[in-house]
């Protein structure tokens, strides 16, 4: 595996790995350092030309608990304000010794472009409304810890599926898992028929519901989606407050449809009032911070394995 | 990595299941001709020859002396000094040292002593878990060839005579069917 790009892209043993690696990882964080030295002397560096907390702050903490160094980018300090191209700032930042990139990019496909013009790794930390594979990994990983399976369970995600790349990466990470993917939202934000038949890997294993409800019942994973604001407000929706009466998740709700030991998850940054309900904070069975700590120990599994068993050529 | 393992051929067998069960309890006795009573003493099996030898050596002590001193199990993949060069995929065995080792004498405990390069992983992942009042190695054959200035404190099989293409392997009956120490060689 040179690159991590999308879940479209890899095997269900790829991923059974990396998930494997991150659980045995997971341990380094608990530890009184948090710290090893396996990636001394690489550096891995955030190109990050969107806004993103968490993503970008959990790729540099496991860059680091790996011992790796790290250079943070985000376009509003950088040349790209004086016209540099993507391909002009990668081709510095490899002759400035850069081991990986990771990249978040507003156009989807951009991490596959650098990926096939760049002769170290390059992890897709969000590309546009095309995929945000360690999400999807994390998502896996959580489910993993708190369900003890990843096969035979049904997914719901409610929200805007069609423009969102954390859907798009589970959907196709959930069934690849041996799991049943159901999405639910208003119908604008839901995928067209064509796009349906790309992510229905297995005929039953993805189902679009318009009813919330029915989408709901008996789900043993409930992720809810952010409505995401920056990029088309509410253009699509008829207003944020509607969107909650009919989509917005409640502890109600949730305790009248999830299954025996049912969890619910978000990706975050969440909109509190619009997805989900404010009480939903305090609901026993959400794991969005379990989520976010899974997130540094997978971009850790990450890291390792396109960084392992390669030899810098600078250091031979 | 795989195709290294199926080409290794056996040579001989240096210890049946008999002289085994004879060289752990000696390695047991010396450790306990240093630490009667095994105070404060605690046991960390190197990943993952390691892991059956430290179960074996508690076991050991159970029935001699009715204690069975903390154990754990450290993998030192990520410390090791040649883990680029390892495998394309790396795999990870459990650390899990459910005890503080603060303060206390930690024994490493390993299979074979060969180069001492694992025995360096070794003491820079546990000092990183804390401050041991004192750290000492215990391993069931000694086969020379230390490219590092590292010795056990308890060996109980000293392999002197070895040709560069040789190495020594042991076998668990848990992992391996039978217990058994053989002299192998690259071909």
């Amino acid at each position: 595996m040179k690159d991590l790009l999308d879940i479209a892209s890899l095997e269900k043993k790829q991923i059974e790995h990396l998930l494997s690696l991150a659980e045995d990882l997971k341990e380094i964080l608990y530890r009184p350092i948090p710290k090893v030295p396996t990636l001394r002397g690489k550096l891995v560096v955030n190109l990050f030309y969107e806004a993103s907390t968490r993503t970008r702050f959990s790729f540099e903490r496991a860059a680091k608990v790996l011992s790796a160094d790290t250079l943070n980018f985000s376009t509003g300090a950088s040349s790209v304000k004086k016209g540099e191209t993507l391909l002009d700032t990668i081709k510095n930042l490899r002759a400035l010794g850069a081991n990986l990139f990771v990249i978040r990019h507003p156009l989807a496909g951009a991490p596959h472009f650098i990926a096939r013009s760049c002769d170290v790794p390059v992890v897709n930390a969000g590309d546009g409304t095309h995929e945000h594979p360690t999400q999807a990994l994390l998502d896996l990983l959580t489910v993993k810890e708190k369900l003890g399976t990843l096969s035979g369970l049904k997914v719901v995600i409610v929200g805007d599926i069609k423009h969102s790349r954390v859907a798009h990466s589970d959907i196709l990470a959930f069934q690849k898992m041996g799991s049943k993917v159901v999405v639910t939202g208003p119908a604008p934000l839901l995928p067209e028929p064509s796009e349906v038949s790309y992510f229905a890997l297995e005929k039953g294993r993805f189902k679009v519901e318009v009813s919330p409800e029915k989408a709901l019942s008996r789900a043993d994973v409930v992720i809810a989606l952010r409505i995401q604001k920056e990029r088309h407000g509410t253009a699509l929706i008829p207003s944020y407050q509607e969107y909650h009466q009919f989509f917005g998740l409640t502890t109600e709700l949730l305790l009248k449809h999830l299954s025996e030991g049912g969890i619910l998850m978000h990706p975050g940054p969440i909109n509190w009032g619009i997805e989900l309900a404010p009480e939903i904070e305090k609901f026993p069975r959400q794991v969005i911070l379990d989520q976010v700590e899974n997130g540094v120990a997978i971009r850790m599994a990450v890291l390792l394995t396109l960084l392992a068993g390669k030899k810098d050529e600078n250091t031979n | 990595m795989d195709k290294e393992i199926l080409s290794q051929k056996k040579k001989k067998v240096i210890a049946g299941p008999k002289k085994f069960a004879k060289l752990v309890t000696n390695l047991g006795e010396a450790i306990l001709k240093a630490h009667p009573g095994l105070k404060n003493v605690a046991f960390i099996g190197i990943q993952t020859g390691g892991t059956p030898l430290t179960q074996r050596l508690c076991k050991f002590f159970k029935d001699k002396l009715g204690v069975v001193p903390p154990t754990g199990f450290l993998d030192i993949t990520l410390y090791r000094d040649d883990w680029t060069s390892i495998s394309s995929q790396p795999h990870l065995k459990k650390t899990d040292i459910s005890f503080p080792i603060d303060d206390k004498v930690i024994i490493l405990v390993d299979d074979v002593i060969y180069t001492g390069r694992t025995t360096r992983a070794a003491l820079d992942a546990l000092i990183d878990l804390g401050r041991p009042k004192k750290i000492e190695l215990a391993v069931l054959v000694d086969r020379g060839g230390r490219e590092l200035p590292i010795e056990p404190n308890y060996v109980s099989l000293r392999v002197k005579k070895i040709e560069p293409d040789e190495y020594v392997s042991v076998y668990f009956q848990e992992i391996s069917g039978k217990d058994q120490i053989c002299l192998e060689k690259y071909c």
